[in-house]
């Protein structure tokens, strides 16, 4: 049969490729063209080729080390917190009632932290913290602790991871919880007639069952985690000193603390490029990961 | 190995206070011998699934109990009952090779290596699962992931009974015939209670010695595939085994005489039926045969003749009543218009759709 061209089908996508042309690729043009250029204000520019990038790429500048410093304190808080996220959200959704008024009432409260604005989470917690005021900063100073997050980096740190935790391990709980219900019950009596253990059961039925949530919740959370701006903001303001300033407090310093729209465009760039590859190459590692690598598909 | 006895029991899935007429399983008590294949036929929703799994203990019954060799079994896991089963749809173990599929139920009892790969071994032999053991399982087809599910059931030497939930649904028709053979040697060779459901009276009657009709969640006849074809206790057996199944006809009884339509038909036997009781007669095809039309015979108006290769069947009218019957080697009729001869040792007397037996 001779194939039929038509190409109307262009026409019923075009209001979206408007629609995206307006709102991200237009936009993300004119950060290219800011971080090319120079300007002293005035709406004068200046071009600068290649320079900020060389720049921002060089620790040994001051706009290097910041950005590098910031990179890694981001890379290593991103780390930290999928690796106790991910772990936590598995062990709450295996926890969680499968039937009965239970699921209802689980299924509420863990959205309920999903639900709250980011900027209220970092207040609850910038007060929550306080050891003048707040009820965990009191108490563990009661309890003999020297802790302040005002004053002491670690001490921020682990607010601020905390505060992630009590955040986001919801959001890795519900999804697992999705792809654990959506096993047939007669994988569980199989292994039950095969004879296996607790373990068994999850390592052979619902980790693989529930790869693919994990693989997007895992993604969701990097994404989420490597671009945290407003709790950590608000909580600490990017200190003490600028121990928890992370790539998105140090870009809006450099943007509109210090109005250097060409360095913060340069920066905003690279920061974009990283989360894209970041997330690629996780993807890719992880849907090839354990896949038959022996003959075609098929039967035998 | 061992003797499975169910007393008294029954299942509903509304709770042991439900009405009794919704009963998922009515109240049943049978016997399962050591070493016998069973098959469990009946159509969907009979309540095959559920006699299984009560079985299986994967359900608790709402009324009765289950004995192993005499003992009593309800309190036991289904891991502790020792007992194998085959799922409908295949269950594998996305993340293990064909060969850890199979020996996953050993390892998980703690066998030797030596043991369980010996043993993985000769039931990949027996599948044809050889060349695709060190293979993922979740890249096969569904036939080689229903081997392996049947490979699991089969893998453990000790099992008290295998239990085969309808496990040729998704399995190609040439390789069914395959399967089935190979798990009817499987039972010679192996000396295991099998029980295995279905709805297809061809996989019932080929695979087991002993079936068991099920009907609206009650046992209806038990016995040999000769027995229910000869014999159906029920009109449900004659209906549902049988290509074309039993005729079933409203009728009148009355001692050694029967009246289909008017007609009188003689009986073989007398019959003493309960009075206000439905009564019908039941003939296989096979046993009334189609004539000319005679003065003497029941007369009958053709609609069709379904040739089955190595016999036809007359589909045929009588009165308002449609029937099925044999049409006679090399018989031609001019016309619609036929007379059927009964084969008076074949006829059954139902009452209540259930057969009575005939005193000489």
């Amino acid at each position: 049969m001779e194939k039929i061209t038509n190409q109307k089908g262009w026409f019923l996508v075009l209001p979206v490729f408007a629609l995206v042309a307006f709102s991200a690729v237009i936009p993300l043009m004119t950060v290219v063209n800011y971080s090319v250029q120079d300007t002293f204000g005035n709406n004068k520019f200046f071009w600068n080729g290649i320079g900020w990038y060389q720049e921002l790429l060089s620790p040994s500048t001051e706009l290097g080390g910041r950005f590098f410093a910031s990179l890694w304190r981001n890379l290593a808080f991103s780390a930290i917190v999928l690796a106790i996220e991910m772990p936590l959200g598995i062990v709450v959704a295996l926890a969680m009632p499968r039937e009965g008024w239970g699921v209802a009432f689980s299924l509420v409260v863990l959205a309920l932290p999903l639900l709250i604005p980011w900027n209220v989470v970092g207040t609850i917690w910038q007060i929550f913290g306080r050891t003048d005021i707040g009820l965990l900063g009191y108490t563990l100073n009661w309890l003999g602790s020297d802790y302040n997050y005002v004053a002491n980096p670690l001490d921020a740190w682990l607010t601020i991871i905390a505060m992630d935790v009590w955040h986001w391990s919801s959001l890795v709980a519900l999804l697992c919880y999705a792809g654990l219900k959506s096993i047939p019950e007669a994988f569980y009596q199989a292994a039950s007639i095969d004879g296996a253990s607790r373990w068994a059961v999850f390592r052979a039925i619902q980790l693989p069952k529930m790869k693919r949530v994990l693989l997007i919740a895992g993604l969701l959370r990097f994404m989420d985690s490597f671009m945290i701006y407003t709790e950590p903001f608000v909580v600490t303001g990017g200190g003490p000193g600028n121990s928890t300033t992370f790539l998105s407090i140090e870009l809006v310093k450099l943007a509109l603390g210090q109005f250097d729209l060409g360095k913060a465009a340069a920066m905003s760039i690279v920061y974009m490029l990283i989360i894209i590859i970041v997330c690629w190459v996780y993807y890719t590692v992880m849907t090839n990961a354990g896949e038959d690598r022996g003959s075609a598909r098929g039967g035998p | 190995m061992a003797r499975i006895d169910l007393v008294d029991l029954a299942h509903s899935y509304g709770g042991p206070d439900a009405d009794p007429s919704t009963f998922a399983l009515k109240p049943t008590s049978m016997t399962w011998r050591q070493g016998g294949a069973y098959a469990l036929l009946g159509p969907s929703g009979c309540g095959k699934t559920t006699l299984l799994n009560i079985i299986s203990g994967i359900v608790r019954p709402s009324r009765g109990k289950v004995l192993f060799d005499g003992k009593d079994v309800m309190a036991l896991s289904t891991q502790q009952r020792n007992i194998a089963q085959v799922f409908q749809f295949p269950v594998i173990y996305d993340t293990m090779t064909v060969g850890e599929n199979l020996a996953f139920p050993l390892k998980n009892r703690g066998l030797p290596r030596a043991q369980i790969a010996a043993r993985v071994a000769e039931i990949a032999r027996l599948l044809d699962l050889g060349p695709v053991l060190a293979r993922k399982a979740n890249r096969l087809s569904v036939d080689a992931k229903q081997k392996i599910s049947l490979g699991r059931g089969l893998v453990r030497a000790d099992v008290a009974a295998i239990l085969f939930d309808e496990p040729l649904t998704v399995i190609d028709p040439g390789l069914k015939w395959e399967l089935r053979s190979k798990l009817k040697v499987l039972h010679r060779a192996l000396d295991l209670t099998m029980i295995y459901v279905t709805h297809d009276q061809t996989e019932a009657l080929t695979f087991a010695d002993t079936v068991v009709v099920m009907h609206e969640g009650s046992v209806v006849q038990t016995g040999t595939p000769e027995e229910l074809f000869v014999r159906p206790a029920h009109t449900f057996v004659g209906y549902f085994i049988g290509s074309p199944g039993m005729n079933v006809l409203p009728a009148e009884v009355r001692g050694r005489q029967a009246r289909i339509a008017g007609h009188p038909l003689g009986l073989d036997k007398s019959y003493a039926l309960p009075a206000g009781a439905r009564i019908e007669i039941g003939i296989r095809p096979e046993f009334v045969k189609v004539a000319a039309p005679a003065p003497g015979l029941l007369s009958a108006e053709i609609e069709r003749i379904d040739d089955l290769g190595r016999s036809r069947f007359a589909r045929l009218r009588v009165g308002d009543l449609r029937m099925a019957a044999r049409m006679p080697k090399g018989l031609a009729i001019a016309g619609s218009a036929a007379g059927l001869v009964f084969d008076p040792a074949q006829i059954h007397v139902y009452a209540d759709s259930r057969r009575v037996e005939g005193t000489a």
